[in-house]
């Protein structure tokens, strides 16, 4: 049972919305600021500078949208035991050459970008080589990228508690299509860690053994943690003046 | 509500009005429902070092239907929300709600899908208690203050006072005044009057 | 005759509505049938918060028992996307709200890799410090509402009485009891005030006499003992399987603590033991739990010696949080010095500060995981920055939420009471399981 429309406002972008500059009153409060949220509000959209012509935007980016560039792909060689762990892997499965899309270095962390399906079969390799050994999996979550085509990624932390490592997985879906096939089957830690992803990302794992909405209300729509989903907070009266939820306060970034 | 039943109607008995307010504010029992952060503090306000139980209030009523105060204490998901309002309906009258900390207030700072806006939005507060969470003293003063809005509650055919349109609430005065010698004497004198 | 008792056939069988009434007349109806489905809701004492068990019982057995959660869910993760990177430690702080420290620390180590910065290092110290003394009062509040769900209600009053004292400690560190917001990206937000490091140590004093008391209180005595020994049981397969880190894990026999084989904030440095046990019942978790309270208390003991005069605060002024706070006449609040400085002589200070509260500082892109050793197990934190001012996705991996998993493992086949005692010793917080 939810309460208020927030399900209606799933679909609409923060963006969409326009009403007039809001009302500027003279002597001494804060104008209102308008509905309109200038793009440098939304999170993963960068903007840069130019002149302001924009609503209320006082942020000197005149609405200028640049999306962010996608990871970098390292080269080889990758340093510490990235090279030997992905040697391992490379030889014990097979499909790493078509699969995996990517691999990223950074920070002192090891990250393989591979394609959905192959999830279940790169976390069996993960877990039973005796070179890789990732007996647990720390977390499974999602991220959304809106710059990107495949917005929807899920990310997995695999630990090698024999070899005390870690690594990560990334896998990348539409939002047409969020299907990665889920690897309860081989960690059935991820039971609980998948439904909150479906739940808050929209991601469908096939083959899970129940994937229901865990942290939300059962009849819930929408998939709260998507950049288009709205904070859905409620203006706040204070002193007077009327202040908008987070999302769509002017933006000082 | 048993002895407003039992009372003979249009009769003012100011006495018994006081005694039933008094031991109505002297054994206020909590149902347990704490959520977040402000439940520890709840729980260390009925622990050793604050105690509750010199208020009466020691017992924590684990059935909402043998409680009389429902302290909400910590944010309400919207999941949690229609467990809240059969809680609150599960109560007998009379019963009292306290939303400790501002999450149960007003949302606090979770100005967010997921948070309800206030408790108010489904249960009707007498005492609002801001805090993140508040210490414990802050809730034993929220809970004085309740005990003086009981001491005042009218009873009986006096209720239609409440209804008058001039009807003044009696102001809750702040604890620095109330709790002085001044205080005491200037809140017995109200209460008489 | 009529019963009081409404029934209707579903997929599961026959499902009976009962609403008062006499249970005799009840059952009656059913046949032989013992099994019920019992909703141990949201609201209970003896579910550790907002939990509700749905357990399906044979008699007193329970054959299945599923966890509902999601009643405490806050959007922290979401909300944190629209608050600077340094406002990201008020919102984490309240995920798991007996453990503050850790969550604040987890994310602040996150976000410092990110930035890839060094922590000076007393602020490392004084994050050690408050650590372990939150992790002592964690565990107290662990024994203080477990011994409440399973009876001991003395054990709650002492419990909570040794945790006033390390909160007291706490509050005269960091200003606050709980949901502190001290560990700030770059360090802690302000130094230790004058008798902090005394008041310390007279608290490891007072818990040297009152921990043993405890142990005598709850260890020797045999109804305590009955609950747990032989209760919720899950061995190593079962822990790894479920992914189960923490106390419960310790108490399968594998000595896997954070601490130890992922150092971090100098804990390599510490001399302190992992205290594990074979037993991987309720009974084995209690012990390693007190003796983990012990341990904790070596490790502030060792910090408290290498406190050495330095900044609490990274040194590059566009990262390090510019207020310097002091207690003037009217509370606390700026020092007059830094008034001085940023409005008088140092324009830069001036901007940053303005910058700084205003916008926040700006983190590379990139995305990392951190993860530390939290008194219920892994607490790790998957950072992601797209190069602005604000965290682009945080998500953490809270050790309650994958512990909770298990809970159905342990529940199955034992008594309804033990239900109770495996929930009590795998600890959730469901701040932490909802977040």
């Amino acid at each position: 049972m939810s309460e208020s429309g927030f399900e209606g406002k799933a679909q609409v972008s923060p963006g969409g919305e326009h009403e007039p500059a809001g009302d500027v009153t003279h002597g001494g409060t804060a104008p209102t600021p308008s509905a309109v949220t200038p793009p440098a509000t939304r999170p993963g959209q960068g903007s840069d500078m130019f002149g302001a012509t924009f609503g209320s935007d006082t942020s000197g980016f005149g609405g200028l949208v640049k999306s962010k560039p996608a990871p970098v792909a390292s080269a080889k060689p990758y340093g510490g035991w990235f090279d030997e762990a992905t040697d391992a892997l490379e030889a014990a499965w097979p499909g790493f050459g078509e699969n995996v899309l990517r691999v990223v270095v950074d920070r002192g962390e090891l990250t393989l970008h591979v394609k959905p399906a192959a999830v279940l079969d790169i976390a069996r390799v993960l877990r039973d080589d005796p070179n890789l050994r990732f007996e647990l999996l720390s977390s499974v979550s999602g991220v959304d990228y809106p710059a990107e085509e495949t917005r929807l990624h899920a990310v997995y932390h695999f630990t090698s508690m024999t070899f005390r490592r870690r690594l990560r997985v990334e896998a990348a879906v539409t939002v047409e299509d969020p299907h990665i096939p889920s690897v309860c089957p081989v960690y059935p830690t991820a039971d609980f860690q998948e439904r909150e992803t479906w739940d808050m990302f929209g991601i469908v794992f096939d083959g899970h053994p129940a994937l229901t909405r865990i942290l939300m209300p059962d009849d819930w729509v929408g998939h709260p943690q998507r950049k288009d989903y709205p904070l859905g907070g409620i203006p706040v009266e204070y002193k007077g003046a009327s202040i908008p939820p987070p999302d769509e306060r002017r933006s000082y970034a | 509500m048993g002895v407003e039943e039992k009372l003979p109607s249009g009769i003012v008995l100011t006495s018994v009005e006081k005694v039933v307010n008094w031991s109505r504010k002297s054994s206020l029992w909590p149902a347990t429902f704490g959520l977040a952060c402000c439940a520890i503090e709840m729980m260390a306000t009925g622990a050793g070092r604050y105690d509750l139980a010199r208020f009466g209030m020691e017992v924590f009523r684990a059935s909402p239907r043998q409680a009389d105060l429902m302290i909400v204490a910590g944010r309400v998901s919207q999941k949690m929300a229609p467990v809240v309002r059969q809680i609150y309906d599960q109560m007998p009258e009379p019963k009292w709600v306290i939303a400790m900390g501002v999450c149960a207030s007003s949302g606090g700072m979770f100005n967010n899908y997921a948070i309800v806006q206030g408790v108010d939005h489904i249960v009707p507060v007498d005492i609002y208690l801001p805090g993140c969470p508040p210490r414990p003293e802050m809730l034993m003063d929220a809970i004085l203050k309740l005990h003086d809005k009981i001491m005042e509650e009218p009873l009986g055919s006096n209720a239609k006072r409440r209804e008058a349109h001039d009807y003044q609430p009696r102001q809750l005065v702040a604890s620095s005044q109330r709790y002085t010698k001044d205080g005491k004497k200037a809140a017995r004198a109200a209460s008489e009057s | 005759m009529s019963t009081y008792a409404t029934e209707r056939e579903t997929t599961e069988g026959t499902v009976y509505t009962v609403t008062g009434g006499d249970w005799d007349q009840v059952v009656s109806g059913a046949g032989d049938d013992q099994r019920m489905v019992v909703n141990m809701g949201p609201q209970h004492p003896s579910t550790h918060g907002v939990l509700r068990l749905v357990l399906e019982l044979e008699g007193e057995t329970v054959t299945s028992a599923r966890t509902v959660i999601g009643y405490l869910h806050t959007g922290i993760e979401k909300n944190m996307e629209y608050r600077t990177w340094t406002q990201g430690v008020t919102f984490v702080t309240r995920m798991d709200y007996l453990s503050p420290i850790f969550n604040e620390t987890a994310y602040c180590l996150a976000v410092e890799k990110l930035l890839g910065i060094e922590v000076p290092e007393r602020a490392t110290t004084i994050r050690v410090l408050c650590m372990e003394i939150n992790r002592i009062a964690s565990h107290l509040v662990w024994l203080a509402t477990g011994g409440m769900e399973l009876g001991a209600l003395t054990a709650m009053t002492n419990g909570f009485r040794e945790r006033e004292l390390c909160l007291d400690v706490l509050e005269t560190i960091t200003g606050l009891r709980m949901n502190h917001a001290y560990v700030r990206p770059g360090g802690v937000s302000q130094d230790l005030p004058p008798g902090a490091v005394e008041k310390v140590r007279e608290l490891l004093a007072t818990l040297e006499k009152r921990v043993p008391v405890i142990d005598e209180l709850l260890t020797g005595q045999p109804i305590w003992q009955k609950r747990l020994q032989d209760v919720a049981y899950l061995d190593v397969q079962g822990c790894l399987a479920l992914g189960v880190t923490g106390p419960i894990l310790r108490s399968a026999g594998l000595a896997w603590d954070l601490r130890k084989v992922q150092p971090y904030c100098g804990y390599e440095t510490y001399d302190f033991e992992v205290p594990t046990s074979d037993l991987a019942d309720g009974w084995g978790r209690f012990l390693v739990r007190v003796a983990e309270i012990k341990e904790s208390m070596k490790i502030i003991e060792q910090a408290l010696d290498r406190l050495h005069p330095g900044p609490v605060m990274v040194e590059d002024k566009k990262i390090g949080w510019p207020a310097q706070l002091a207690l003037g006449s009217d509370g606390m609040g700026q020092s007059l010095d830094h008034v001085k400085k940023i409005m008088g002589t140092s324009m830069e200070a001036l901007i940053h500060h303005f910058k700084l509260v205003t916008e926040g500082f700006r983190v590379p892109a990139g995305q990392v995981y951190t993860a530390i050793e939290a008194p219920r197990g892994e607490l790790g934190v998957h950072a992601v920055s797209d190069g602005g001012t604000r965290p682009f996705r945080v998500h953490v991996r809270e050790p309650s939420f994958v512990n909770l998993q298990s809970a159905s493992a342990m529940c199955e086949g034992g008594l309804l009471a033990d239900a109770i005692a495996a929930v009590a010793s795998i600890d959730p917080v469901m701040g932490g399981v909802d977040r």
